[in-house]
């Protein structure tokens, strides 16, 4: 396992402020307030900051699963993105996202589970010490990054809930609300947006569930507030905006396995020796590098999540 | 007015003019680059935008024909050429995106690439289609083939037009949108064609008389 390492405060490419008007006047609302002395007011009238795309999160614990490789600028992972309901061009989420509504927000934890829970953004940064986890991301496209992505295991929250014997996948849902994102409908995709991982692949330490990224919450356009971050799988398995988190019993659902089964399919991890039907899976383009690179097996995760896969036909489970 | 317009097009200088026009899009990227304005992953930027370029070039180059019969303008002819060439040069440049930061000239990984993957095949098929008509476009040539055979042999680039649409087509993911626009415009375009040549009184075929 790759230990945290030489990371400095200087290896964080500094990130230009990144707010969109309507935060900057909800800043300067907030600025007001407290000009006359009614912070209690704000607090209030505005939901805690802590839930708003770029505020500060207190992370306290740096993960032994980070990688030391050189980080992706906030810039780039800002501003190319693959978030359909906001358009599909990669520039596109920057463009549209900025108005999303994520504030008040609400995560379903239900299905078979003893324990079903609705989750406040508030409940979730409290339910664990928040990590910093440099994790390397890898698009189904042919293209990776390395994120500083924030959260804790996925497995907090379900062991929370508790499973039931009978739960065997869970089955994730993203927020949809076609006023908000009306470039959807050219997408292509069927919407909302749904992804799922067997159990065990849930509950692997690696599986995060992620509030934020670069020492902040989450930016609109990388999936605010709440995400999935399964660091051997293909990008898009990793899905953005969660509102509903369900332990089924059966294999769910997931929109790009919906759209083209046999492009995608439900396991989708990261695999050299599986190529794509239209295009090779064996290198890939690290933003910011010019040549490809060749791709790691599990996207390098193998030591992690190899064992999930004994015995299993890779080629025919792609 | 349309004497004027005449000249216009006769004007050297027009076709200098247009010559810069058809560059414009290089110096755009330029311009980026000096900008350090690529977005997050130039190599993808240059390789679409170039392929972009080269479609529209093939459609431009495509509707000369038409709009010289639609709008009575045959000194558009003019321009044919320069365009059919510029849209070589960018499928050119288009090529270059894809031999050298993608397959950095493995020479062997890529004709693996281009034999296993239908939307590079067909990618590459218009390429190579393109290039005799890239050789042969010269007055000479066309004089050496006789213009019967040139012409004939420059309808290739209906194949390849097409096959850059399909390409484009093959490479999206879910959101078709753009392939189909150029995709209806090429039609539109082959439509115009057919329509011509079916409704094009044909010559009576003549006996020769005896002698």
């Amino acid at each position: 396992m790759r230990k945290f390492g030489d990371l400095t405060e200087a290896d964080i490419t500094p990130k230009s402020v990144y707010f969109n008007r309507r935060q900057v006047l909800r800043a300067m609302g907030l600025a007001g307030a407290a000009v006359v002395g009614a912070k209690v007011f704000s607090h209030i009238a505005y939901p805690p900051a802590s839930v708003q795309a770029g505020a500060k999160l207190n992370v306290t614990v740096k993960s032994p699963f980070s990688t030391t490789e050189k980080m992706n600028t906030f810039e780039d992972v800002t501003h190319y993105n693959n978030f359909y309901e906001f358009g599909t061009a990669k520039s596109d989420p920057s463009q549209n996202a900025g108005k999303f509504h994520t504030i008040p927000w609400t995560v379903s934890v239900e299905g078979e589970v003893k324990k079903p829970a609705k989750y406040s953004m508030d409940d979730i940064l409290k339910l664990a010490p928040l990590e910093e986890r440099i994790y390397r991301h890898r698009c189904v496209e042919g293209w990776s990054i390395v994120v500083p992505w924030i959260g804790y295991s996925l497995s907090t929250i379900l062991n929370l809930a508790q499973p039931t014997e009978k739960a065997k996948y869970v089955a994730f849902q993203s927020y949809y609300d076609r006023g908000q994102m009306p470039l959807a409908e050219g997408s292509g995709i069927l919407l909302p947006y749904e992804e799922g991982l067997r159990l065990d692949e849930a509950m692997n330490p690696l599986t995060l569930l992620c509030v934020g990224m670069y020492g902040e919450s989450l930016p609109n356009q990388d999936g605010a507030p709440v995400r999935m971050v399964i660091p051997w799988k293909y990008g898009f398995k990793s899905i953005k905006s969660i509102v509903k988190i369900k332990l089924v019993k059966g294999q769910p659902s997931s929109t790009w396995n919906i759209y083209a089964p046999q492009e995608y399919g439900f396991y989708s991890n990261v695999n050299p020796n599986v190529d794509h039907p239209r295009w090779s899976q064996a290198a890939e383009r690290r933003l910011g590098e010019f040549l490809r690179r060749k791709t790691l097996m599990f996207n390098g995760y193998s030591d992690q999540v190899a064992s999930l896969y004994t015995g299993m036909d890779l080629k025919k489970n792609y | 007015m349309r004497d004027s317009l005449r000249q216009l097009l006769l004007s050297r200088w027009t076709k200098l003019v247009l010559f810069l026009l058809c560059l414009s899009p290089v110096g755009y990227v330029f311009w980026r680059a000096y900008q350090s304005n690529l977005t997050a992953n130039p190599v993808e930027f240059v390789q679409h935008f170039t392929g972009d370029w080269t479609l529209r070039f093939l459609l431009i180059t495509l509707s000369i024909t038409p709009l010289r019969k639609l709008l009575n303008l045959p000194d558009l002819i003019r321009f044919r050429r320069m365009c059919g060439l510029f849209a070589f040069f960018y499928v050119c440049l288009h090529l270059l995106t894809y031999l050298w930061p993608d397959q950095n000239f493995d020479f062997a990984g890529m004709w693996k690439d281009v034999s296993k993957r239908p939307f590079i095949t067909v990618g590459f098929l218009g390429f190579i289609l393109l290039i005799p008509l890239a050789l042969t476009s010269t007055k000479g040539w066309i004089r050496r083939l006789g213009g019967k055979r040139w012409q004939a042999l420059h309808r290739l680039i209906y194949v390849t037009a097409l096959c850059g649409v399909v390409h484009y087509y093959w490479l999206v993911k879910s959101d078709h949108r753009l392939p189909l626009f150029y995709g209806a415009i090429l039609a539109l375009l082959l439509l115009y064609r057919l329509s011509v040549s079916i409704l094009k009184p044909r010559p009576a075929v003549t006996v020769s008389p005896p002698r």
